[in-house]
């Protein structure tokens, strides 16, 4: 991608807080010294308290902190953390890279994280879907990336039709900004076109497709045009209604590697499990492309991240070697199984806000891969996932505390697969691994 | 039953399958097997023919779109009116019950039910979501319900039907009272995979669709400690 097509000045000159407003530079110290002090008080890695003081101090603050900076916004329903995280790996060939790599992927945690990096030419960004528009309007991106969009905690988040709706009016106020998005995904295609560019055979300029797979396919057999059904053959779908389809993707995975616009194939030696992630390497590659990145420089970048906010952490407990999973909703699920090695498992739910209240999802997942291998649960909701499991003719074992489920395997390999806040809490008894 | 294979139909699993809806098939299949039934699952998508002669249908939830594609495409197919006529047990969860009735809101439009209940549903002050509990209709024999709703539709009930239960948490149909049932046919607020919870009541449609009086018991333990520990959420979330 040539560098004369990327958007902001070039004067990637450093964003001082000299050149900021009073009350930005009072809140932006504000923001750094609570946070500094939060990971003190051991109540957390500070990137949310931070923030949220600045931005009470300062609304505008996070427009302030982005002003200058060559900024990539990476959203979706699922793989925004790691596809963030190998994303700033990618673009820090370029030179520094703030990030809030510790999943905090909300204005808060936003603010909180360019500030505490200071200035610094680039910022890559994980933005929660719903704050996606928002998040727009105050950064002022240079490439907005669109990984998925899936069920995920449907007591509270809003329809997978609806996010698409909102991810395309934020897009359509911005024909400026560089979209790369995933070409396997209905909803995220359609999100990603302009309205006026309904022909997907005319690929919009300023949109960059990229193919990662994608599992997952119940959220999108209705046309979010027409309404109409949307069929499958393979990798390709279209609607039956209208000329909505699957664009030819630009970036692509094949056989470990990648390959590029070009055609030209890398091979991606990764840390990280599963193919979902080589997927999201294509997809960092992409964003980091989009500021001039070329891919033979970025590759090796990408195999030194090794866990990401204690995602694929692997930690010896007892003689079992515990690798952890994060899995928040059925399409993370049947990547997380893809992902773990045949070995004792150990499934933990919970229900808390943050995951959402609802367990029904359950019965989206077929836990079915999981037959043959020893598997415990835990968790505040162990009973339903107990229900699931019977119903799906996977034997298991129930379990009180993550203590008793590692002395319950014989040593070797534990894989432990949760949803968000069990995550946390075995997390934290791992001394918040990272 | 009509044949000698228990026959389920899941109703458009394309269009209404939001809340992990499949689960009602699924629990509905297993127990069916356990008592010695061979059991047949169809799941039909809303571009084919409904099966006319199938035991019990299911409908699940879904989003408004395609609630109101699903109803138009039921009420153009035709097919669940005959089954219903022919006594099969039909079971509507959520968007799926509203659209049993005569009428529903979707986009903010008034949209046509299939009319097989006296119901109907207009949208409520706010959204409902949360636990859902009741006390089940004492003619049916059940024990309490236990849910989890997640709508923003309020129903009215007409004298052709009877709630299914009365509110003791949650909204349901408008506060006091949770779903409906006729005959046959019956429909509930608590979303998803709502047997999962309920296996007595998954029990009732299996005996409405088989004619058994009675079913082998089978081993609840774990449904038992999950109803359990609702009911004390429920509670401690109360008090």
């Amino acid at each position: 991608m040539p560098i004369s097509r990327v958007r902001w000045s070039g004067n990637l000159a450093r964003v001082t807080d000299a050149k900021m407003p009073l009350r930005a530079k009072v809140a932006s110290s504000v923001s750094r010294t609570a946070a500094a002090l939060s990971r003190a008080a051991g109540r957390g890695d500070g990137s949310v308290i931070g923030g949220w003081l600045g931005l009470k101090i300062d609304p505008e603050l996070l427009a302030h902190l982005s002003a200058g900076r060559a900024i990539a916004l990476i959203s979706g329903t699922n793989g925004k953390t790691t596809t963030t995280r190998l994303a700033a790996a990618a673009v820090g060939v370029l030179g520094r890279v703030a990030t809030n790599s510790f999943g905090a992927n909300m204005p808060t945690g936003h603010t909180s994280a360019l500030a505490k990096a200071g200035s610094t030419p680039y910022a890559v960004l994980e933005v929660d879907e719903h704050y996606l528009a928002q998040v727009i309007e105050a950064t002022d991106p240079h490439v907005v990336a669109l990984l998925n969009l899936s069920r995920d905690q449907l007591d509270r988040a809003k329809e997978v039709a609806m996010m698409a709706q909102l991810w395309r009016a934020a897009l359509a106020r911005h024909p400026d900004i560089r979209v790369v998005a995933n070409a396997d995904d209905p909803m995220v295609v359609w999100a990603a076109t302009p309205p006026a560019s309904h022909d997907q055979r005319i690929t919009p300029p300023h949109v960059t497709w990229f193919s990662a797979g994608q599992r997952w396919h119940d959220d999108s057999w209705v046309c979010p045009e027409c309404g109409s059904t949307i069929q499958r053959s393979g990798e390709q779908w279209w609607c039956t209604g209208c000329p909505l389809r699957r664009p030819e993707p630009q970036w692509t995975v094949d056989d470990e590697g990648v390959v590029d616009p070009t055609g030209a194939w890398y091979k991606v030696k990764l840390q990280l499990p599963g193919k979902v992630n080589v997927g999201n390497a294509a997809t960092a590659l992409a964003v980091a492309a989009e500021f001039g990145v070329r891919p033979f420089d970025a590759v090796p970048r990408l195999g030194d991240v090794t866990s990401v906010a204690g995602r694929y952490a692997q930690v010896v407990r007892e003689g079992r070697t515990v690798r952890l999973l994060l899995a928040k909703n059925p399409a993370s699920w049947l990547e997380a199984f893809d992902m773990a090695d045949e070995a004792p498992t150990l499934l933990s739910i919970n229900a808390r806000d943050p995951d959402g209240l609802d367990t029904s999802w359950l019965f989206d997942v077929d836990f079915a891969p999981l037959r043959g291998r020893l598997v415990l649960i835990t968790g505040d909701r162990a009973y339903d996932l107990a229900v699931r499991l019977e119903i799906n003719d996977v034997p298991f074992q129930y379990v009180r505390t993550f203590d008793e489920a590692v002395r319950a395997v014989p040593p070797g390999r534990l894989e432990v697969i949760a949803n968000y806040t069990a995550f946390q809490d075995i997390r934290a008894e791992l001394d918040r691994v990272n | 039953m009509s044949t000698e294979t228990l026959r389920i139909v899941w109703i458009y699993p394309d269009l209404l399958s939001t809340y992990g809806d499949r689960g009602n098939a699924l629990i509905l299949a297993r127990r069916a097997q356990q008592r010695g039934f061979p059991v047949e699952v169809l799941e039909v998508r809303s571009d084919q023919r409904l099966p006319t002669t199938a035991d019990i249908y299911l409908i699940g939830g879904g989003e408004d779109g395609p609630q109101a594609l699903g109803a138009q495409r039921l009420l153009a197919d035709g097919g669940l009116h005959r089954a219903v006529a022919q006594g099969s047990v039909v079971f509507g969860v959520c968007a799926g019950y509203q659209l049993l009735g005569t009428s529903f809101f979707a986009k903010g439009t008034q949209y046509q039910g299939l009319e097989l209940l006296d119901l109907s549903s207009d949208r409520g002050p706010s959204r409902a979501v949360g636990e859902l509990a009741g006390d089940i209709d004492a003619r049916l024999g059940l024990p309490p319900l236990t849910g989890f709703e997640n709508h923003g539709g309020r129903t009215h009930l007409g004298p052709g039907v009877s709630p299914l239960a009365r509110v003791t948490a949650g909204v349901g149909n408008d506060g006091a009272t949770e779903g409906a049932w006729r005959g046959k046919l019956l429909g509930t607020y608590s979303h998803g995979p709502a047997l999962a919870r309920n296996p007595a009541l998954a029990d009732l449609l299996l005996r409405w669709a088989t004619g058994a009086q009675h079913l082998p018991p089978l081993d609840d333990t774990w449904a038992d400690r999950l109803r359990a520990e609702r009911r004390t959420a429920v509670a401690t979330a109360r008090a």
